[in-house]
């Protein structure tokens, strides 16, 4: 074993959790967006938001990476950086699957809390920020953080298309000039663990205290 | 005295279905009318349009000067005119019982949280539950939040109160503690309408009774209708009322 490379493993590491990040942040972002409007009155807005995630969900993650990294160049825009295309496809991918779990969970919040707030005289907006979206966070909170988990694991796709330094990418490479795959992917393997598994006994805790407060 | 309710051949449908077949009846100002009936004859659907939680398809509707059936109606301020209760209260359990109170007056009127605060208290004492002031919810019985629901809507200080089977998820010992606070909002002098299936509460309380059956009102009267009914259908529907 070679410390540069296990050096190197946590570099492709630490681009893995960046790029987790920054898609849980503009993905979280754009799915708030489209679970609002997949519950709006506005019909152009529920209906449009609705053809995306159908869309987004019928499209293989590597297909979606693989389109927006050649993508751009193909119509002549070519300054887009392997971690901006990666991030940009990962945003499109979890919007579309957050926005869904979160319209679950606005919607799950009973329809009279809603005619209530509505009949004491708030506004929509009113009635969402202090009525539905306090109820609906606590509901949504443990499917999220498993989401979460979904997302560092498919950031790995990004390594296949885009050549992004991320965990899988620097382990692919690292195999390929040692040709141990099974110690450098398995020390990857353990890596992802690491992070996956808090976040999955986090979400089973959530989960539980929860359940507990709405009895 | 001036009618503050008004219904005129009032229709309303869901899909093929005429849950509302010409409903026409009047509430001035001050009266307590009690809405009765069996399920499904439209009592609740027809309070329910008065706070325009249903838009109405045919006939005319005036609410406190608010004419239902226009399509520009200003919404808000028909709901700071109409306080609703519903048999489910409808709490919201995320917030404290001053904080349900406080929430509309703070965002649809902008009084300051310290003012609410004050205007709250009073709602709350009056349905008799100082003490319960910072309690949640599902701290309560579900008597206390009836009563608590009742405050809320006081506390926009409206000029008529609905009332949606507000007893009939509560057993007999906490439903008495509900209708003591009606009773005294009666007294008070509050315009109120009660969808009930209280008999004996519409016989005490109410000055007008409206029997509907099928969507139309059957028989209207002063509550003196519950003692001597002049339809065969009312004098059904009390007998079988009287057997529960």
């Amino acid at each position: 074993m070679n410390m540069t490379f296990i050096i190197s493993l946590l570099e492709g590491l630490w681009g893995t959790v960046v790029l987790s990040v920054l898609t849980f942040i503009f993905g979280g972002l754009a799915g708030f967006l489209i679970a609002l409007a997949r519950i709006s009155p506005v019909a152009a807005l529920s209906k449009g938001t609705a053809v995306y995630i159908e869309i987004m969900q019928g499209l293989p993650l590597l297909v979606l990476m693989g389109l927006c990294f050649y993508g751009p160049g193909i119509f002549g825009y070519d300054s887009l950086t392997p971690l901006q295309a990666a991030t940009f496809a990962l945003t499109l991918y979890s919007s579309a699957y957050l926005g869904e779990i979160w319209r679950g969970c606005l919607q799950s919040v009973a329809r009279p809390q809603w005619e209530a707030a509505e009949c004491l005289g708030l506004s929509r907006w009113q009635r969402m920020k202090t009525v539905i979206l306090p109820q609906a966070l606590r509901i949504a909170t443990p499917p999220t953080v498993g989401f979460m988990v979904q997302i560092v694991k498919n950031t790995s796709v990004a390594s296949l298309v885009v050549g992004y330094a991320e965990l899988s990418y620097n382990a692919k490479i690292i195999n390929n000039s040692t040709f141990q795959p099974f110690l450098y992917f398995g020390i990857a393997a353990l890596m992802y663990f690491a992070i996956c598994y808090p976040l999955s006994v986090q979400s089973r805790a959530l989960e539980r205290k929860l359940n507990v407060a709405n009895r | 005295m001036s009618p503050i309710v008004e219904l005129k051949d009032v229709r309303k449908s869901f899909g093929a279905l005429e849950i509302l077949k010409g409903v026409t009846f009047g509430v001035n100002k001050g009266e307590v009318a009690a809405i009765i009936g069996q399920s499904g004859s439209g009592k609740s659907t027809a309070l329910r349009c008065m706070d325009r939680l249903e838009t109405i398809q045919g006939g005319s509707m005036v609410i406190c000067g608010h004419r239902l059936q226009d399509s520009n109606i200003d919404l808000k301020a028909l709901r700071r005119d109409v306080g609703i209760v519903f048999q489910s209260y409808n709490l919201f359990p995320h917030l404290t019982v001053a904080e349900n109170v406080m929430l509309a007056p703070r965002l649809v009127k902008g009084i300051a949280r310290a003012e609410a605060r004050t205007i709250a208290e009073a709602v709350i004492a009056k349905v008799g539950l100082r003490e319960k002031m910072d309690f949640y919810p599902e701290q309560l019985s579900g008597g206390q939040q009836q009563r608590v629901a009742i405050a809320r809507s006081l506390a926009m200080e409206p000029k008529l109160m609905l009332f949606d089977e507000v007893t009939s998820a509560l057993d007999p010992q906490l439903t008495g503690e509900v209708l003591r606070v009606m009773e005294q909002l009666a007294a008070d002098g509050m315009t109120m309408i009660l969808v009930t299936h209280e008999m004996g509460f519409a016989r005490k309380v109410a000055d007008k009774v409206i029997y509907m059956k099928d969507g139309k009102v059957h028989e209207m009267g002063s509550s003196d209708i519950l003692r001597s009914p002049s339809t065969p259908e009312l004098a059904d529907f009390i007998s079988e009322a009287a057997e529960h």
